[in-house]
């Protein structure tokens, strides 16, 4: 039998960027709150300035609880199953992949909130893709600000304000919706690289700003400023630079005393009463099974397991799987539409070996609804991300466009002159959900528990090919502007397991089309807070993780005020 | 669309499901030290390891035999030419050897049967061994692989040219703490200035170059405590493990 623990208040499953932001709240109201955490601690001598363990080997996701339940995935139904991704895209730590993630920070535009209504007032109902399960937010921008302006100043972001109570300022996002007030802290710096693309822009008549970034680009709240050493990205920061939840909110909650973390716990299933309230969680640790019961529990792992463990959480309350009952959960699946780039070849050494993925050079000028759809074959925009970042494996891999063959003299000739010349920017693009974009539990596969993984059916769809093609061609044209010799496009790729997974748990007031609602409380277990993305119902054309932790502080700040209420 | 064809894994009983993790646990757990051969030579710092690297150590993984050929065509895949030092002088192959020991383990049997392959396909096509083949020789075969042309291999002649390809550069390129890199003479090839716990301004600027540093990673101070096992690894960091 499983050990029966003390009764908490709260108990959170998953310590990443959305509880370990939920914790903090909670903990400060004076609630006994306990966070339950598949991985370990990790401290800044693990992040070593290693390319072939961070990047090629993937380290540490390699050695996660999260890389034995690999989503499986199909294009569609009636497709084979393609080739198992080698690694899932996210790790398990205190912190979560807000460790070694990029650290973009955005907040999301106006229009995200309002794809569907804003395409009818604007285009016309006809210009919704046909097949789209895509629904406005049950609030706009407006209701969330508050909050994006609590994580940016709790965590630390960086960057700069374009629109201040509706005050426009060029040196920021001019299409971005009003903020209180500026950013916490300037933005990182530009390199010598970006600062050339930057100008490049502005002579296209474009509007180029320094993106925001959960990173430090001066003494904060005790940590040190950003070493911009190179190793950012799936590196993990050596100095704690990086507003990681595992540096920032997370210890801010253990302060109270009114918070613990538990380590290498894993969750494996929700228990649920006869009147359909969630009791408590069971979780594994040590060859030992536990079972925690709470007052509320607080889901907060990433889109596939938040997914995963409502489906295997069967009762005679929930036959089909917790929070069930209208046959929602895994329903409106999308992951961003992050491929589909563009590389350049440029004619001079470009020295972008130091730097990282979030100091770099923004274009939203083709984002969202911020230019005419009206003579265009589809809806939706894509943000332009043109950065610094660069190690040497990943150098020598580069695409000879087309000059030189793959190996020997003339590959080694053309490497040496050019490993330093060439630049692949990051294009995010609207990706919308619809009907046939699910996830579910696989027949066949299980992790080592004997538990499904999670199946993803999804592909991209039409909208997505023509937007995608449309913003490469915007990319191409910048990257000609500032000196390219040569582009190329990389392909679009399919709806695989990704780091940007939206859905699966949609927020909504309809409760036929929705799981949580407007406060991220399910609508069929009123005492089951759902955190992450898998709440998010549009992408808008940037990161997620800053969105995600407004609305983790959303929920726990509704839980606080409401607490009779959510638990009676 | 079907969405309740999976098994229901609340099938299994709580004892059911106690007993597969202590089993899975079990299983999967090797003490660390087991997995831990002895730590490579350039766990000394970089620099020194460098100064030794003319001497040949003894192979961990591959044979004798298998080793001539990889050398072979990691020689032409990166060749010492009139732009400097290639994959003989970096000891890639060094690095695919210790590799295939710990990290790279699956592709073991790869290598086998790959190599076996080169050398069966060199022979009956130039009536040689790979590694006694001209270099003109030795190119016409690994562009037939590479073009997916050759026979006699499992899946098929890209796919084995492709993974030592891909090998040849992480062994030219990595951090010499790996085995290849030697000297840093791959990070000299493509101008990498070397790893720096902290970037000024001025070493973004595109008009300067910065000042070439030659150490590994795990010849810092704070690093050098957790480098990585030579172990796989997935088996060393289990969250659900007995302890």
């Amino acid at each position: 039998m499983a050990i029966e623990l003390k009764r908490r208040n709260v108990v959170i499953v998953g310590l990443g960027a959305a509880g370990g932001v939920a914790a903090l709240p909670l903990a400060r109201a004076g609630l006994d709150v306990v966070g339950l955490e598949a991985g370990t601690w990790l401290a800044p001598e693990d992040f070593a300035p290693d390319e072939l363990r961070n990047n090629v080997r993937g380290w540490p996701q390699a050695v996660q609880k999260a890389n034995r339940e690999i989503p499986t995935h199909r294009r569609n139904a009636s497709a084979p199953s393609s080739p198992r991704a080698a690694i899932h895209p996210m790790m398990n730590a205190v912190g979560g992949t807000t460790l070694h993630y990029w650290g973009q920070s955005w907040r999301l535009n106006p229009w995200d909130f309002k794809v569907v209504s804003e395409t009818r007032r604007r285009y016309g109902a006809s210009r919704i893709p046909a097949g789209s399960t895509a629904e406005d937010w049950p609030f706009g921008l407006e209701e969330l600000e508050p909050y994006y302006d609590i994580v940016e100043y709790e965590l630390g972001v960086s960057g700069k304000a374009g629109n201040i109570q509706g005050r426009i300022d060029a040196r920021g996002n001019i299409f971005e919706g009003p903020r209180r007030r500026e950013y916490p802290m300037s933005p990182l710096r530009g390199s010598g690289f970006t600062e050339m693309v930057a100008d490049a822009a502005r002579k296209l008549g474009w509007h180029p700003f320094p993106g925001p970034a959960a990173i430090t680009s001066r003494a904060y709240d005790g940590r040190p400023a950003c070493a911009y050493h190179g190793f950012c990205a799936r590196g993990g920061c050596h100095i704690r630079s990086k507003s990681s939840t595992a540096v920032t909110t997370i210890p801010k909650a253990q302060q109270t005393k009114r918070f613990e973390v538990v380590t290498e716990a894993v969750v494996t299933t929700i228990e649920v009463d006869r009147n359909g309230r969630v009791r408590g969680v069971n979780y594994l640790k040590g060859g030992m099974e536990y079972f925690q019961p709470a007052d509320v529990v607080l889901l907060a792992s990433y889109v596939y397991e938040n997914v995963r463990l409502l489906l295997v959480s069967k009762s005679a309350a929930f036959p089909n799987g917790l929070s069930n009952n209208h046959g929602q959960i895994g329903r409106h699946y999308f992951s961003h539409n992050q491929g589909a780039s563009v590389t350049a070849l440029f004619p001079r050494d470009l020295n972008t070996w130091y730097g990282l993925p979030a100091q770099g050079v923004a274009i939203d000028d083709w984002a969202d609804d911020n230019f005419d759809h009206g003579k265009l074959d589809f809806i939706g925009g894509g943000n332009l991300w043109v950065y610094s970042d660069r190690r040497p494996i990943a150098a020598a891999e580069m695409s000879t466009f087309g000059r030189a063959p793959r190996w020997g003299s003339a590959w080694k000739a053309f490497v040496r002159q050019n490993a330093d010349r060439w630049n692949t920017a990051y294009l995010q693009k609207t990706t919308l959900p619809y009907e046939d974009n699910y996830l579910d539990l696989d027949p066949v596969v299980k992790d080592p528990l004997g538990f499904p993984v999670i199946r993803i059916t999804a592909d991209f769809k039409e909208n997505d090919r023509r937007l995608a093609a449309f913003i490469q061609d915007r990319m191409a044209v910048w990257f000609m502007a500032a000196g390219a010799v040569a582009v190329e496009r990389t392909p679009i790729g399919t709806m695989g397991p990704t780091t940007h997974a939206y859905g699966g748990t949609r927020m909504g007031d309809n409760p036929d089309t929705n799981v949580v609602n407007r406060w991220g409380f399910s609508h069929e277990a009123p005492n089951l807070g759902i955190l992450g993305a898998s709440v998010m119902g549009t992408s808008g054309a940037r990161n997620p993780t800053l969105t995600v932790q407004a609305l983790a502080w959303r929920t726990a700040d509704y839980l606080v005020r409401n607490w009779k209420a959510v638990t009676k | 669309m079907s969405r309740d064809d999976s098994a229901d894994a609340r099938g299994l009983s709580r004892r059911e499901l106690l007993a597969r993790t202590v089993r899975f646990g079990a299983g999967a757990i090797v003490p660390v030290e087991m997995l831990v051969r002895r730590m490579p030579d350039n766990a000394a710092p970089a620099a020194a390891a460098a100064n030794q690297a003319a001497a040949r150590e003894p192979l961990e993984t591959l044979t004798a035999a298998e080793t001539a050929t990889l050398d072979a065509i990691a020689a032409r895949l990166i060749p010492t030419d009139e732009n400097g030092p290639g994959a003989t002088e970096a000891r890639a192959t060094r690095y695919i050897d210790r590799a295939l020991g710990g990290a790279l383990a699956d592709a073991r049997e790869a290598y086998r049967t790959g190599l076996a392959a080169v050398d069966a396909w060199a022979r009956a096509s130039k009536s040689a061994p790979f590694a006694q083949l001209s270099a003109a020789d030795q190119d016409a075969i690994l562009t037939q692989m590479e073009s997916n042309t050759a026979a006699g291999f499992t899946p098929d002649a890209a796919t084995f040219f492709n993974l030592v390809r891909m090998h040849t550069i992480q062994g030219t390129f990595c951090d010499p703490y790996y085995g290849g890199n030697a000297n840093f003479v791959g990070w000299d090839l493509i101008g990498y200035p070397g790893i720096r716990l902290a970037a000024t301004p001025d070493d973004q600027r595109m008009d300067r170059r910065p000042a070439r540093v030659r150490r590994s990673a795990y010849d810092h101070a704070m690093f050098a405590k957790k480098r990585p096992a030579r172990a796989r690894l997935g088996r060393i960091d289990e969250p659900w493990r007995s302890s």
